[in-house]
């Protein structure tokens, strides 16, 4: 700049007294100015977020999806009211894994949300602009990109997925009971976005199982095995819904016993001697 | 013609001039039993059990009873490379890399399921129908034996694995175990070798599982086989059965080929669930370390009931001395199972005890024609059913959208009211049905035959029930009852003195009693008049105009 400073002189030299030169020079002192504030100021998330999560107009569109469908919960700028918690800082992980597992909005205050059908209008373009609007409230965990929930070591995540998550969620992820009318739910329906969103966020009864607790590449790990898990076909025949012994027990009662006792019935019948008429 | 031939005779004679065989054959061979569907219920059980040491015993082929941690370089991809112990290891070796090993694993697994099931049956069989009593008392206590024995088989048969879910079978032994009072903790230590769960317990579960408890099993089951071959099976009251003889079929050959079918058809059975229907898929559960736990971890249903009781039990606990008793481990571990199994030992003697009867019995009772006992069953059935149910609460609580606290709550009054409740309502059945067999004995039984009487009336002919079926109920037979009366000078008779024999001739009177006596109550058989017939047509208080 300071180089180029002669030349531009020479070359604007009889412009200099033109009647809009002062306002040249404010507006070029301006820009410079906010320019190089831009550039030095530590990267915010708030304004990176928009840039990063699509364009400025998806967060005014998500705004406008939120004060629809959300709003009348959360607080007209998702500052939380008593049927809602706030989401300022909840980040557009959380948006993404609620809204697209039909968790939100919820269809009444009960213990826990459960995953249902998407409305009509949730796409997955107005769940990106949901999120990036969510995203600007306070930053927070962001939607994690398909590099992220993919490639993982399943014998590892194995490992990891029975020390952390099968308690609640039981061990093939089928799901599991909690208390008050919450449950862990099952787990094989969820994408692999979702999963990890889940566990960056801990939504409803679950816990965060942050990156200083569950580094990004274990939580990659996990997803490995169980969509490796799920996507078994059961060599024993049919899985009975791998939630362990209580349906092994019901079916030795049920189809066992039965065929047992038939079969009793059957070697042991006699033909009954008509009574003459 | 009706010569031998030589080389069916040498041999014959040969063993029988050595073994005495003929004539054991002679007088065993042509042994009557009884025909009815529910007698073959035990054969389940039987046959499941030889399935079972033939299964088991090729599984030990390849088993490695052994906590050495190994790293996994089997098949099976989510689990390569992960540290697991060898007895976990090979039996996924069993399940992936041995040929039919699933298959056989798998019908071992079912077998036992059926093996408990089949026992289980056999002994309400048994119960409802008093075929416990006398002289069989000691058989029916080595088949209560046995289904204990049974359920400690099948305890160390689950933990074999060392999986996820068998793990938890053994932490939930070792928590019973050091919860006893006083000796607990030794016991855990003499169990485990040491600290839980130490690098022991699979081997020692090992020997026990295939060497002991099969051993007392197998001796046990013969020794009930021959008291009830010796005993002749007991047989439902009908037409020429009395309690001297038995009607049915001789073992040889009909009784044999029935027997035989029943085997193939628990084969059958056994491999049918064996290939169709994946139980305990180890490889989904994982290796067991202590720290992890899984969701839905339950043990076998035979071992439901105690589960339950631990989960209904509220967490109490109390210092004695400086010692800690754990009553919420110590009561559901050992007061279900303990009311269940002694009450079943017990039974037969506590009912000769109130009935005085000590006569021999080879007749079953239906079981509406012992009202209390059925009804007692029963309540035992509902407490037992109501245990068993709440051990799956938290599937339950999954898959039908109830609280879990609510299951529990429930659970903790159903405990008690259910049996209760259970008993009511299966003694008012008993006597209903009763009342029905003495209605079909007095007024015979619907033809579908409409008569129109001479004055205009209406009624359906009933015609008599068929011979067999009519002795079947006529069977009935008068449960006795201790004399309890004061004779003359006011002195209660023998055995009902003092307040113990006060409650034993209440007891008496209250079991006995018959409401519906088959040929009481002045029903006289009112074929052809009419007048007790249910009028089809034309009943009532309607002035009747014919023309």
């Amino acid at each position: 700049m300071i180089g180029t400073g002669i030349s531009v002189n020479s070359i604007t030299a009889r412009r200099r007294r033109h009647p809009l030169a002062r306002l040249a020079v404010v507006a070029l002192a301006l820009g410079l100015l906010g320019g190089g504030y831009a550039a030095a100021a530590p990267s915010d998330s708030t304004a990176d977020a928009a840039v990063a999560s699509g364009k400025a107009d998806d967060v005014a569109e998500g705004r406008s999806l939120f004060v629809a469908h959300c709003a009348s919960c959360h607080g007209i700028s998702a500052e939380g009211t008593s049927m809602g918690p706030t989401l300022v800082g909840v980040g557009a992980a959380a948006v993404d894994f609620q809204v697209s597992s039909g968790r939100m909005p919820a269809a009444d205050p009960s213990a826990q949300a459960p995953r249902k059908p998407l409305g009509e209008w949730v796409t997955p373009e107005a769940v990106r602009q949901l999120a990036a609007y969510v995203q600007t409230l306070g930053g927070g965990p962001t939607i994690p990109t398909k590099e992220m929930v993919s490639g993982g070591d399943a014998a590892k995540g194995g490992e990891l997925f029975r020390a952390n998550c099968i308690q609640c969620h039981n061990f093939v992820g089928a799901g599991g009971a909690l208390t008050y009318g919450k449950y862990a739910p099952d787990l094989n329906e969820s994408t692999p976005e979702q999963i990890y969103e889940a566990m960056a966020t801990g939504p409803q009864a679950m816990p965060v199982f942050n990156d200083s607790v569950v580094k990004p590449e274990n939580k990659a790990d996990i997803i490995a095995y169980i969509t490796q898990v799920r996507g078994q076909v059961d060599p024993g025949g049919f899985g009975l819904g791998r939630i362990g012994p209580v349906t092994e027990g019901l079916v030795v009662w049920v189809a066992g016993l039965s065929f047992m006792s038939l079969a009793a019935i059957w070697i042991t019948a006699k033909k009954r001697k008509r009574t003459s008429k | 013609m009706n010569e031998t031939p030589k080389a069916i005779a040498g041999p014959a004679t040969y063993l029988d001039d050595r073994l005495g065989a003929g004539s054991f054959l002679k007088r065993n061979l042509r042994k009557v039993f009884p025909d009815h569907w529910s007698f073959l219920l035990g054969e389940i059980a039987l046959y499941s059990f030889i399935i079972l040491l033939l299964t088991g015993t090729f599984l030990t082929f390849w088993f490695k009873p052994s906590m050495g941690h190994v790293e996994y370089q089997g098949v099976y991809e989510p689990l390569k490379g992960v540290m697991m112990s060898e007895a976990y290891a090979s039996t996924l070796h069993i399940s992936f890399e041995v040929r039919g090993g699933l298959l056989i694993r798998q019908m071992h697994h079912w077998a036992a399921l059926l093996f408990v099931a089949g026992m289980m049956v056999h002994a309400l069989r048994v119960f409802f129908t008093g075929a416990y009593r006398k002289p069989r008392e000691l058989n029916w206590i080595i088949g209560v034996l046995l289904l204990t024995l049974a359920l400690a088989e099948g305890l160390t048969g689950y933990s074999l694995p060392d999986d996820l879910l068998s793990g938890a079978g053994l932490r939930i032994t070792e928590g019973v175990a050091i919860s006893l009072p006083i000796v607990g903790t030794y016991i855990t230590f003499f169990l485990f070798g040491g600290e839980y769960p130490g690098v022991d317990v699979i081997s020692r579960f090992y020997t026990l599982h295939i060497l002991l408890i099969p051993g007392i099993l197998l001796a046990l089951i013969s020794a009930h086989m021959v008291l009830m071959w010796v005993q002749k099976h007991t047989q439902m009251p009908g037409p020429g059965r009395t309690e001297h003889n038995v009607v049915g079929a001789p073992f040889y050959p009909a009784f044999m080929a029935k027997a035989g079918a029943y085997f193939l058809f628990t084969f059958a059975c056994i491999a049918g669930l064996g290939t169709f229907a994946q139980i305990n898929p180890i490889w989904l559960f994982g290796p067991y370390t202590p720290a992890d736990i899984s969701a839905g971890s339950q043990p076998d249903f035979y071992m439901g009931f105690l589960e339950g009781a631990l989960r209904l039990m509220p967490a109490w606990e109390i210092n004695f001395l400086d010692h800690t008793v754990p009553l919420s481990v110590l009561i559901p571990a050992l007061v279900p199972m303990g009311i269940i199994m002694t009450g079943l030992a017990l039974y037969p003697f506590a009912e000769q005890w109130i009935t005085g009867d000590r006569r021999e019995h080879h007749l079953a009772d239906r079981p509406r024609n012992a009202p209390v006992r059925t009804s007692i069953g029963m309540a035992a059935v509902t407490f037992y059913g109501i245990l068993w149910l709440l051990g799956a609460n938290d599937e339950i609580s999954t898959h039908f959208h109830i609280g879990l606290y609510e299951t529990t709550i429930i659970g903790r009054f159903a405990i008690f009211i259910g049996p209760a409740i259970a008993y009511w309502i299966t003694y008012r059945i008993c006597i209903g049905l009763q009342r029905r067999d003495q209605d079909i004995l007095s007024h015979g039984v619907e033809s579908g035959v409409i008569k129109r009487l001479p004055h205009g009336e209406y009624i359906e002919v009933h015609t008599p029930p068929a011979e067999d079926i009519a002795e079947h109920m006529r069977g009935k037979k008068q449960i006795p009852i201790v004399p309890g009366d004061d004779d003359k000078d006011g002195i209660p008779p023998k055995g009902v003195r003092g307040p113990i024999g006060k409650l034993r001739a209440a007891a008496s009177k209250f079991y006995g009693t018959d409401h519906v006596p088959l040929d009481g109550h002045g029903h006289h058989d009112g074929h052809g008049d009419g007048h007790d017939e249910h009028a089809a047509v034309g009943a009532g208080d309607k002035p009747r105009e014919l023309h």
